[in-house]
């Protein structure tokens, strides 16, 4: 069986205007692949498509995860399957606290009647906190309610970090962090890099491939990939802009 | 359907003789309200105060003195098994009657002591308090027969200093059809005193015809902190639940009450808040999970008496099936209570269409230099936030369990004490989990 998250022609549409044009994607696993693009080429339907949400209809195409066929699951399925999804935007869920979600997660991974370890989770969680610099009293408070936008992007890394993925995808998870908060959780994503995980990084910066080196870059431009290259691809885009390669593609 | 007969309530008042000596001013109040709950009117429609309930519910056609409980030692078991670890004293009744007591500390000069026995014992303190609240909003039939027919519940007196971080637990059972309990509790905290009640209603066996008609003052002196709780997780068809609240705030004092609602088939609850004299504040919580045809009615006032007075209302209501709410409440600031913040929210959340919740937010002031606000939103689970659970493998139906529990908790987690919040959470989890 294929160790990849394979993604072939996707075609998908939002209210019947298709936004992704037959995208061609292999993340295997062990590699950290960067997607970037400018606004509206279709980077966070791409993610959302993946992780299964319904308002995108998928019309063509097949992605495969370990050979796998996404699209036959429901969305809870992906997620336990081994796909993660980091939001750009957490939702903020009152009265829940984080420890008792992050239960929840863990809890419907195991088989009915399997009850969590309580003193290991909350050992693990700490330590991954830690590592995270969040503070303890981020277990007592209400998913993300009333965090500020690095706190939210912490709380998506620490999720990440607990469930342990086999592929995760982080939507512009670089988005509204501060220098030093992208520090802390591109260190969260690079204690996570193995040959038992992929990653897909999807951003609309730059800055945030000098904390998380990617080993391939891809360019999305119009629902497709246009252009692949190693992690020097990413830099030339910093200096000449998008309009460098789109311009290059409307006049082919 | 044929019209039900014409409500005959009771021949008498419905009082069961413990006997005991009981003061004289005990009996001619008890006279003179079962001639006031005689004269008093059955609630009508036409009254504001009952806009839409379903007056149906309230007609009681037949009640009865409930005689003891049969199953006492077995209540004993369930109420021990599933109580609030540490407690500074627990007490038990069922049938209006005292099945189980038990006393682990109480600060020292605190009186803690089933009414009964309080009547008997400390007469004069309790006719100072016992049912001076005059004001209603619409029970005062109810707030009648309670006062003729109560013997059960506690009176709790803590006196200047006198604190304790464990809760003072009671629980109240009723058994048997078309039986009536009576719970009152009366709780004084004089000055800097500081006590915590956590009250829970339930029922001896499921789907019995049973009536409480609770009635709980509640009084904070000088700098005292009160905290009052009630659950009340009784069988989903066949109880109604009356119980009439006032709370009555004194200088720079607070008291936290909190109304969960789990069970019952209607369900009536009135609370007046009073803050009486500068500083005082006053928070009061709900939380109610309503299914089937359950109807939670309920109706509040924040009385504003003087300048510099707080309070916070926040009312959550989780609806299924054809479930009804109603909430009515009333912001008053009174004339001259300048500087008055005070806040009401009502929350609904519905999980069906065919669920209904009214509500009817209030605000009169008479005041300078004041800051209310008064609000209430209904509405369902944003997809978008089943989506983020389902995205962290959790399935749907559960994710949706959770985001309500979790809105529900929002004012659990107002309250004091990890304990109680516990014991409450896991109440509402319980039930949630009943939900399929």
């Amino acid at each position: 069986m294929s160790q990849t998250l394979n993604i072939q022609n996707l075609h998908a549409s939002v209210d019947g205007i298709e936004i992704l044009k037959g995208l061609d994607l292999e993340v295997p696993k062990g590699e950290v692949h960067a997607i970037m693009g400018p606004n509206g080429s279709g980077k966070s339907t791409l993610s959302k498509v993946l992780a299964g949400h319904e308002d995108y209809e998928v019309t063509d195409g097949r992605v495969t995860m370990d050979g796998t066929d996404l699209m036959e699951l429901e969305i809870d399925e992906r997620s336990r399957e081994g796909l993660f999804l980091a939001f750009q935007y957490p939702h903020e869920i009152p009265g829940v606290s984080n420890a008792n979600f992050l239960r929840a997660a863990l809890q419907a991974r195991l088989p009915e009647g399997e009850e969590i370890d309580a003193v290991g989770f909350y050992k693990e969680m700490y330590a991954k906190m830690d590592a995270l610099s969040m503070d303890r009293k981020f277990t007592g408070r209400a998913v993300n309610d009333g965090f500020s936008g690095g706190e939210k992007k912490r709380n998506e890394i620490l999720q990440m970090m607990m469930l342990e993925p086999s592929y995760a995808i982080l939507d512009e998870t670089d988005s509204g962090l501060d220098i030093d908060a992208l520090k802390i959780v591109a260190e969260g994503v690079n204690r996570m890099r193995s040959p038992e995980r992929g990653f897909l990084v999807i951003t609309h910066y730059q800055r945030l491939l000098d904390y998380i080196v990617p080993d391939v870059v891809h360019v999305l431009f119009d629902g497709r990939i246009i252009k692949t290259g190693d992690k020097e691809l990413a830099h030339e885009l910093e200096e000449k802009g998008y309009d460098w390669l789109t311009n290059e593609l409307v006049a082919v | 359907m044929a019209e039900e007969n014409p409500v005959s309530w009771f021949a008498a008042p419905p009082v069961f003789d413990l006997g005991l000596e009981l003061p004289d001013w005990y009996r001619q109040l008890q006279e003179t309200s079962w001639q006031t709950f005689l004269t008093l009117p059955e609630p009508a429609r036409t009254d504001q105060n009952w806009r839409f309930s379903d007056l149906k519910k309230v007609r009681f056609s037949e009640l009865q003195a409930a005689r003891p409980a049969e199953n006492a030692e077995a209540l004993v078991q369930r109420a021990k098994t599933e109580r609030v670890e540490d407690f500074a004293a627990h007490f038990v009744f069922a049938n209006n009657r005292l099945i189980h007591s038990e006393i682990n500390e109480l600060p020292a000069g605190a009186i803690c002591l089933p009414l009964n026995e309080a009547l008997v014992e400390c007469g004069d303190l309790v006719k100072n308090h016992f049912m001076k609240e005059e004001g209603s909003l619409g029970g005062s039939k109810f707030s009648a027969l309670h006062a003729a027919a109560t013997l059960s519940g506690l009176f709790i007196h803590f006196p200047q200093g006198a604190t304790c971080k464990l809760p003072i637990l009671t629980h109240h059972f009723a058994s048997g059809d078309f039986n009536c309990v009576f719970p009152h509790m009366l709780v004084v905290a004089e000055g800097q005193a500081e006590v915590t009640v956590l009250e829970t209603f339930e029922t001896a066996a499921e789907d019995e015809q049973t009536f409480f008609f609770a009635n709980t003052d509640l009084i904070a002196n000088n700098g005292a902190n009160l905290q009052y709780v009630a659950l009340q997780d009784e069988s989903d068809h066949g109880p109604k639940h009356i119980q009439l609240n006032s709370s009555r705030v004194g200088r720079d004092a607070n008291i936290k009450s909190a109304f969960v609602n789990l069970g019952a088939a209607w369900v009536r609850q009135e609370a007046i808040a009073r803050m009486m004299e500068e500083g005082s504040d006053c928070q009061v919580f709900s939380a109610n999970l309503a299914n089937g045809t359950q109807e939670y009615d309920q109706r509040t006032l924040q009385s504003h008496e003087a300048q510099h007075t707080t309070s916070d209302l926040l009312f959550k209501n989780a609806l299924y099936d054809q479930a009804r709410t109603i909430f009515a409440g009333l912001i008053e600031v009174q004339s001259g209570s300048h500087h008055t913040d005070s806040y009401q929210t009502c929350r609904n959340l519905l999980g069906s269409d065919q669920a209904e919740a009214n509500a009817m937010p209030g605000l009169e002031i008479d005041a300078d230099q004041v800051k209310c606000s008064h609000g209430s939103t209904s509405g369902q689970i944003s997809d978008e936030e089943i989506f983020y659970l389902q995205a962290r493998g959790i399935p749907a139906e559960q994710a949706r369990q959770i985001i309500s529990l979790g809105f529900l908790n929002e004012s659990i987690a107002r309250l004091k004490g990890e304990a109680v919040q516990s014991y409450l959470f896991d109440r509402v989890e319980r039930k949630f989990k009943s939900l399929t």
